[in-house]
């Protein structure tokens, strides 16, 4: 056993000794005219040669796999046996020799994936509870300690900060490298770095359970996750070195030719067609991993790179997220208590609208936060309605207002349409079944969007469609700002779900764009399902592709690289499969022998590796275009 | 099956050492699914701790060759 691991540690070493042995054989051939010597080096240089590569084929054997390494092994004995040590010799060389480049040309493929996985800090320091500082394991930081991080250090849990002030890179989540400032009560990410200052943060997340452990799961399995081509090259694979070895046999049977036996052994290698597919991938998904944009594995790369359909949730994904009040109507005596009452709900809902509405009563100076709800319901894709204090209070939609009877004067009517005119979504307020106050607020159409809309159609997207559950004025005015094809409004989550269906009927390849919190039954029935701007565990687990960065650029880089890295692929196949054909013609009509049959195919495996290495550099010039927006707070 | 198993190894290079490790795996008892992430080098193996146990596939795949750089177990 120890032996065994000797070998295997020290192949390269052995590569060279046979390198050195072949080239002392043929000096001594043409030098000094010594047939024996020349005899003697090269056997040498075989039997050296062939220690490992028959080490690895006993062992796959004894895993009842018969492995090209069992096929070289059997044809290099049955050359030597030949007595055709030179055909050995270079054979074993060339073979071990490709494997050592192999190893080279892959570790670069999987570059980036190690570069992230080292991201990872592997200790921490924790406070005690007496104040003093103890270095630990990783591994044994606990959720709820509080753990110190200085300037240059990873943080090595997911937190929040807890004392002191500083600057993290968050580009291992983010895929941005930017400067975020980071004090009191701010969320940070394990695997990201403190650039700059000194911060106590409360571990929330520890160990597997952070967002950068997950990403960087989600990646390494992404890697290994086959195509349907790699799964079938798999199973053929499987049944075709047995078959090689019947079809040496049956050439010896039937010719009686025991050289042309052991050549056929030496070419049956299915080398470039076993790693040409893999190595495409692997490159591809890393040179999306190291834009923040995480492509879980081969198969969803296939679906992508078909997509021709692409379906956007406005909320959020196709404007700035970052909405305002922009306007308002009153239409009672006390705006300011109508505000309050307003605002207080809000706090009941995450949405966007409710957010701006907050925002605006805080700059008003409202105090509100003091109010008591007494009573609450939240009616999905209408509003909400709550008993504050002794009022009953309706937000929400025209919906909502119908639905509970309040009546809307031709007036308040008018006001809404020129609301909506504008592009903004509107929220009604109604207080004690009485219309208080509308508010009109404006979503920031993200200045680089139609831009890239327009890059992704050129990518190859036919139709851009928009589902929104706001209203048709609002979307319709979004839609023609940005060149969309296509607009559904006032729609309930189901209701996007029952709209991707329906393209898929029509046979359309369709991708959902979402932000990977209210449409997660969408992302699961499109085709693909992209989650864009939030590395949360929820967008992570529905989507099957995640963007770390809510940026357009990411999604138009994400699909080209599909269509690349699918195109790669196929190429690969196709260089692979040319090789078997040229050295099945040149056995045939006599000008390939196994050293340089073994050669050819070596050749053709770096060949493909260099082919998929060419996608790690790929969209590098447009990579300015993937760099920060502004940096919010 | 109550653990899982993660074994990181050294770069793996042949597809078919794959085969081999995971078969030798899952030949254990007490194993049941396993999967080899051949771009990252790692093994991933369900076990049942009453009947064996991570030094042990750890063993399994060093003998085949492959030097086990870390071994992690984790609760099901």
């Amino acid at each position: 056993m120890k032996f065994q691991i000797y070998i295997q540690k020290h192949t390269t070493q052995i590569t060279w000794t046979t390198a050195a042995l072949i080239v002392a054989g043929f000096l001594s051939k043409y030098l000094i005219n010594s047939t024996v010597f020349y005899q003697i080096f090269l056997a040498v240089a075989s039997i050296i040669a062939v220690i490992p590569i028959a080490i690895h084929a006993y062992q796959a054997i004894r895993a009842k796999v018969i492995s090209i390494e069992f096929l070289v092994t059997v044809a290099v004995v049955g050359a030597f046996i030949i007595g055709e040590y030179n055909e050995s010799a270079i054979v074993t060389f060339l073979f071990l020799f490709g494997n050592f480049l192999e190893q080279k040309t892959l570790s670069k493929t999987r570059e980036s994936i190690k570069s992230l996985t080292e991201m990872a800090p592997t200790t921490a320091e924790i406070v005690q509870s007496d104040g003093s500082i103890e270095e630990v394991d990783i591994d044994d930081v606990d959720e709820g300690d509080i753990v110190l991080v200085k300037t240059g250090a990873a943080i090595p849990v997911d937190g929040v900060v807890v004392e002191g002030n500083g600057y993290a890179d968050e580009a291992a989540v983010t895929g941005e490298s930017r400067e975020v400032n980071k004090s009191l009560d701010d969320e940070v990410f394990s695997g990201t770095m403190l650039s700059d200052g000194f911060l106590k943060i409360k571990a929330t997340k520890v160990g597997d359970d952070t967002t950068f452990a997950k990403i960087v799961e989600l990646v390494e399995d992404a890697q290994d996750t086959k195509s349907h081509a790699e799964k079938f090259i798999d199973r053929f694979s499987q049944f075709y070195t047995p078959a090689v070895l019947l079809i040496a046999l049956a050439v010896f049977i039937f010719s009686r030719d025991f050289k042309l036996a052991i050549t056929v052994l030496v070419l049956g290698c299915p080398g470039a067609l076993v790693i040409g597919a893999p190595v495409s991938n692997v490159a591809g998904i890393g040179n999306g991993a190291k834009r923040g944009i995480l492509i879980k594995g081969g198969e969803v790369m296939d679906t992508f790179a078909k997509i021709d359909t692409f379906v956007f949730d406005k909320t959020g994904t196709l404007t700035k997220g970052s909405t305002s009040v922009s306007a308002t109507k009153r239409y009672n005596d006390d705006f300011k208590q109508t505000l309050a009452l307003t605002a207080k709900v809000e706090t009941l809902s995450d949405h966007p609208l409710g957010r701006a509405i907050m925002q605006y009563a805080d700059d008003q100076k409202i105090d509100y936060r003091n109010l008591a709800i007494r009573d609450n319901q939240t009616v999905k894709g209408q509003g909400i309605i709550a008993k504050i204090e002794d009022h009953q209070v309706l937000v929400g939609n025209m919906k909502l207002m119908t639905a509970h009877q309040v009546m809307i004067s031709e007036q308040q009517r008018a006001d809404l349409t020129e609301l909506q005119g504008t592009g903004s979504s509107v929220v009604i307020v109604a207080i004690d079944d009485q219309i208080a106050a509308t508010f009109g607020v404006s979503d920031v159409i993200r200045p680089e969007v139609a831009e890239e809309l327009a890059a992704l159609k050129a990518g190859g997207a036919k139709h851009l469609v928009m589902l929104t559950g706001d209203n048709q004025v609002t979307a319709n005015y979004v839609a023609q700002q940005l060149g969309i094809d296509e607009v559904h409004a006032e729609l309930l989550p189901d209701q996007k779900v029952e709209y991707v269906k329906q393209f898929q009927d029509q046979g359309r390849h369709v991708a959902f764009v979402g932000d990977g919190i209210n449409d997660s039954p969408s992302l699961a029935t499109a085709d693909i399902g992209i989650a864009m701007g939030s590395g949360t565990d929820v967008a992570i687990e529905t989507s099957d592709v995640v963007l770390m960065q809510s940026s357009f650029a990411a999604l138009v880089h994400a699909y080209k690289l599909a269509k690349k890295t699918v195109l790669n692929t196929r190429e690969n196949v196709t260089i692979a499969i040319a090789v078997v054909a040229f050295l099945l013609i040149g056995l045939i009509a006599g000008f390939i022998y196994m050293a340089s049959g073994m050669f050819v195919h070596e050749a053709s495996i770096l060949v493909v590796i260099f082919n998929a290495m060419r996608l790690i550099n790929f969209g590098k010039k447009n990579d300015a275009k993937l760099a920060p927006e502004v940096v919010h707070g | 099956m109550n653990k899982k198993v993660i074994l990181q190894l050294d770069a793996l290079t042949c597809p078919s050492c794959l085969t081999k490790i995971e078969t030798a795996v899952k030949a254990e008892p007490g194993v049941g699914e396993v999967k080899v992430l051949f771009n990252a080098g790692k093994v991933k193996a369900d076990i049942d701790d009453q009947v064996t146990s991570a030094e042990k596939l750890s063993d399994v795949v060093t003998k085949l060759g492959y030097e086990v750089e870390k071994v992690k177990v984790k609760d099901l």
